[in-house]
C-alpha cells in the first residue's frame, strides 16, 4: 500500500487543529479509504485472515502492454528466423516455412496466457514483472478451466474492437464500425466500471487479478535499540512519547527507510521541538530518530495491546 | 528502555522460520513442486501453519509496517501454493481429454441440438433459396468470392477445384492455405463461445451466418449436378470441422442460457458455473479445428476417390459420437 506523500508536522498543536492541517487529515483518511475499497479479505481454512488487494486497471493495462509487446518479439523473431532459415536452405521451401509460422502464430495468439497462467504462479510475465497473479474469487484452486474461460473471452475484449477499428471502408460502413466500436468498448472498459475490477472473462471464470508482490524483510529499526550506549543515552519521558500517533510512527518508519540525510535533519528538528528535546553533544540525527522511533512504537503497542489504538497525533483520549 | 519491544522480541524468535518458507517459496515457484526436496516439503505445512499464525499476532501487537507487509506476502504466496493445483500440465491434459471435455459436451446436448438447429437452419435456407433464384448467391456473398467458385463457373472449372489435380499445386501453398484456415474457423469458433453471454444472440447470429455461407456455396455445386462429388470433398474434414462450430456455438448457448435463466443462483454465479463448462467445450472446439485442419490440409489433397473421402468422414463422425456420448466409467480426478 502506498502511502501519501510525507507532510511536515505542524509546530504548533493549536493551529493544527484547524486550516490546513485538517484539510490535509482528512484527505490522509480519504485516501485510506479509497484504499481500503480494493482490499478483500480471504479466511483460510486455519481461521486467518489474509488481505488481498485487487490489481488496479492501469496495472491490469501495463501488464497487458508487456505480453503484447513479448508476443510480437517472439513472432517477429520466428518469422525473420524461419524467413533466414528458409531462403538459406531452398526459394521454394518459403511457403512451407510460411505454414509452420502461421499454426506457430496462432498457438502463440491463443495458448501463451493460457500456458502461464495455468502454471504454479498463475501469472503471465507481464503480470509477474508487476507483481501481479491471477486467483479464484472464492478462495479456492485456480482451475484450468477457468483460465480457458478467462482467456477465451480474451477474443472479444480486445479481438472485437481491434476489428471494428480496422472496419471502415464508405459512410454506412464506417457508421457501422463506430456503433461497433462503441458496443464491444462495453467489454473493454468493462473493468473500469466494476468494484473488483474484473474482466468480463474474469466474470465468467470466477477469477481475479491480485496484487502478490514479494515483500523484502527489513532490518527492524528498533534493534539499534538493543546497543547498551543508545539505550542509555535517549531516555523518553511519558508525555514525550505519547505526542504522535500510529500514522506518525509509520511516516517516521518510511523517512527512516527512503529519506535523504536532509530529510532526515529536517524531521529530527521537528520533533525535538514539539516534544522539547535538548540536543546533546555528538548526537546525531539518525540516531535520535531512531531511538524516538524505538520509544513511541514501544509506547504504542504497549497501548494497543490494552485495547486504545492512538491512530495520529490528533487523537486525543 | 531496559527491556526490548515484546514485537521485537517475537519477529527475533520466528524469522528465521519465514526465512526457510520464503526460500521454499521461492524455489517451488520458479521449479515447480518436483524442485524441493522431501525435508522441504514436509516441513513446508509447518512453515505455512506458523507463518499464517504470526500473521495475526503481528497484526495485533506490531506496528512495524515492514513485517506487517512482509508476512502479509509471504502468507498470501504460501496460501496460494499449499491450496494451489498441483497437477503439472500433462496431467491436466490428459484428465480433459479422458474425463472432462467429453463430460462437458454430453452434459450440453440440448443446447448443441439448438445450435444445430440455427446453423443447418441456415445452411437450408441459403441451399433453397439458391436453388430457386441464383441471384441470392450474389446477395449472400457480394461480387468476389474465393477462386470463382459462383454460378457462372463452368462445370469442368467446378470440378477441377474438388479434384487435385498432378502438378497443380504445390505441397507449400496447401499446408499455407490450410493452417490460414484453420486460423480463420478456430477464431469464429471462440467468437461465438465468447458472445454467447449476450442471451446467446451474437452466437444464433454466427451459427446462420456461417450456415448460410456454406448452404450457398453447397447450392452451386448441387445446382451443376456435382452435389455427391461435392458432398465428399466438403465432409471428409467438414464432419469434424463443423461439428467442432456447431459445438461452439453450443457453448455460447451454455452461458447465454445460465445469464438468461440463472434459476437460483445470482446471475453472476449462474454464468460463472456455466462458463467453466463452456470453456472447456470451447477448448475442445479448438483441438477438433487443428485435427479438421490436418484431415483438410492433408487428407483431402491426396485422397480423390470420392468412395474413400466418403468412408473417413463417416468413420470420424462415429468416432466423434462415441468419444462424446458413449456412456463411460468415472475417472477419479
Amino acid at each position: 500500500m502506498t502511502k501519501p506523500p510525507l507532510k511536515m508536522a505542524p509546530v504548533n498543536a493549536a493551529a493544527a487543529q484547524s486550516g490546513e492541517a485538517a484539510v490535509q487529515r482528512r484527505a490522509r483518511f480519504a485516501e485510506e479509504m479509497r484504499q481500503s475499497k480494493t482490499v478483500r479479505r480471504l479466511v483460510t481454512p486455519e481461521g486467518a485472515a489474509i488481505q488481498l488487494k485487487l490489481a488496479s486497471v492501469a496495472e491490469r493495462a501495463g501488464a497487458f502492454m508487456i505480453d503484447l509487446a513479448i508476443q510480437w518479439a517472439i513472432v517477429i523473431a520466428t518469422l525473420l528466423g524461419l524467413g533466414y532459415v528458409a531462403g538459406a536452405l531452398s526459394p521454394g521451401s518459403a511457403n512451407i516455412a510460411f505454414a509452420f509460422w502461421l499454426v506457430f502464430f496462432f498457438f502463440l495468439r491463443n495458448f501463451y496466457y493460457i500456458f502461464f497462467e495455468i502454471g504454479q504462479r498463475g501469472a503471465t510475465p507481464g503480470k509477474r514483472i508487476l507483481g501481479l497473479r491471477v486467483a479464484a474469487r472464492d478462495g479456492g484452486r485456480l482451475t484450468a478451466n477457468s483460465v480457458l474461460a478467462r482467456n477465451f473471452i480474451r477474443e472479444i475484449e480486445i479481438g472485437l474492437p481491434f476489428q471494428f477499428v480496422l472496419m471502415g471502408g464508405d459512410q454506412f460502413g464506417a457508421w457501422m464500425a463506430l456503433f461497433g466500436l462503441l458496443w464491444s468498448g462495453v467489454f473493454l472498459l468493462f473493468p473500469v466500471f466494476n468494484k473488483d475490477k474484473m474482466r468480463v472473462g474474469d466474470l465468467l471464470a470466477g477469477t481475479w487479478v491480485i496484487k502478490a508482490p514479494k515483500a523484502k524483510l527489513l532490518e527492524d529499526i528498533a534493534s539499534s535499540m538493543a546497543r547498551p550506549e543508545s539505550a542509555s543515552r535517549f531516555a523518553f519521558s511519558m508525555a514525550q512519547t505519547d505526542a504522535y500517533g500510529i500514522h506518525e510512527l509509520h511516516v517516521l518508519e518510511d523517512v527512516l527507510r527512503q529519506s535523504t540525510a536532509d530529510i532526515k535533519a529536517q524531521v529530527a528538528g521537528r520533533i525535538r521541538t514539539k516534544i522539547g528535546w535538548s540536543r546533546t553533544d555528538g548526537e546525531s540525527d539518525v540516531s535520535f530518530l531512531e531511538a524516538y522511533y524505538a520509544a513511541l512504537r514501544k509506547r504504542l503497542e504497549q497501548r494497543m495491546l490494552l485495547g486504545d489504538r492512538k491512530s495520529d497525533k490528533f487523537d486525543v483520549r | 528502555m531496559s527491556d526490548l519491544l515484546k514485537s521485537y522480541r517475537f519477529r527475533e524468535e520466528r524469522q528465521s522460520d519465514w526465512a526457510k518458507l520464503d526460500q521454499i517459496l521461492t524455489r517451488a515457484e520458479s521449479g515447480g513442486v518436483k524442485s524441493l526436496s522431501d525435508d522441504q516439503m514436509l516441513a513446508l505445512p509447518r512453515l505455512y501453519r506458523q507463518a499464517v499464525s504470526s500473521l495475526s499476532v503481528a497484526r495485533s501487537i506490531s506496528l512495524d509496517q515492514n513485517v506487517i507487509n512482509y508476512l502479509e506476502s509471504l502468507c498470501t504466496r504460501a496460501y496460494f501454493f499449499v491450496y494451489g493445483a498441483r497437477t503439472t500440465l500433462g496431467e491436466r491434459m490428459m484428465l480433459f481429454l479422458r474425463s472432462d471435455w467429453p463430460a462437458a459436451v454430453s452434459k450440453s446436448v440440448w443446447t448443441t441440438l439448438i445450435a444445430a438447429f440455427f446453423f443447418f437452419g441456415g445452411w437450408a435456407l441459403a441451399f433453397f433459396l439458391c436453388l430457386q433464384d441464383m441471384d441470392w448467391f450474389w446477395t449472400f456473398h457480394g461480387q468476389n468470392f474465393m477462386d470463382g467458385r459462383n454460378p457462372d463457373a463452368t462445370v469442368e472449372y467446378l470440378r477441377s477445384t474438388i479434384y487435385t489435380t498432378e502438378g497443380d499445386t504445390g505441397e507449400g501453398q496447401l499446408t499455407a492455405f490450410a493452417s490460414f484456415l484453420f486460423n480463420n474457423n478456430a477464431q469464429i469458433a471462440l467468437l461465438a463461445f465468447a458472445l454467447g453471454f449476450a442471451f446467446g444472440i451474437p452466437t444464433a447470429w454466427l451459427l446462420v451466418y456461417n450456415g448460410v455461407m456454406i448452404g450457398s456455396l453447397y447450392a452451386v455445386f448441387w445446382d451443376k449436378g456435382l452435389g455427391y462429388e461435392f458432398t465428399g470433398w466438403l465432409m471428409i474434414h467438414g464432419v469434424t470441422e463443423l461439428f467442432a462450430i456447431v459445438l461452439a456455438g453450443a457453448a455460447g448457448f451454455v452461458i447465454g442460457g445460465a445469464v438468461a435463466f440463472p434459476g437460483p443462483h445470482s446471475r453472476i454465479a449462474s454464468a460463472r458455473l456455466a462458463g467453466q463448462r463452456a470453456a472447456t467445450i470451447a477448448m475442445g472446439c479448438v483441438v477438433m479445428l487443428i485435427i479438421a485442419a490436418l484431415l483438410e490440409g492433408f487428407g483431402r489433397q491426396l485422397i480423390n476417390s470420392d468412395l474413400v473421402r466418403y468412408i473417413i468422414a463417416s468413420v470420424t463422425l462415429l468416432f466423434w459420437l462415441v468419444y462424446f456420448y458413449a456412456p463411460r466409467k468415472e475417472v477419479p480426478a
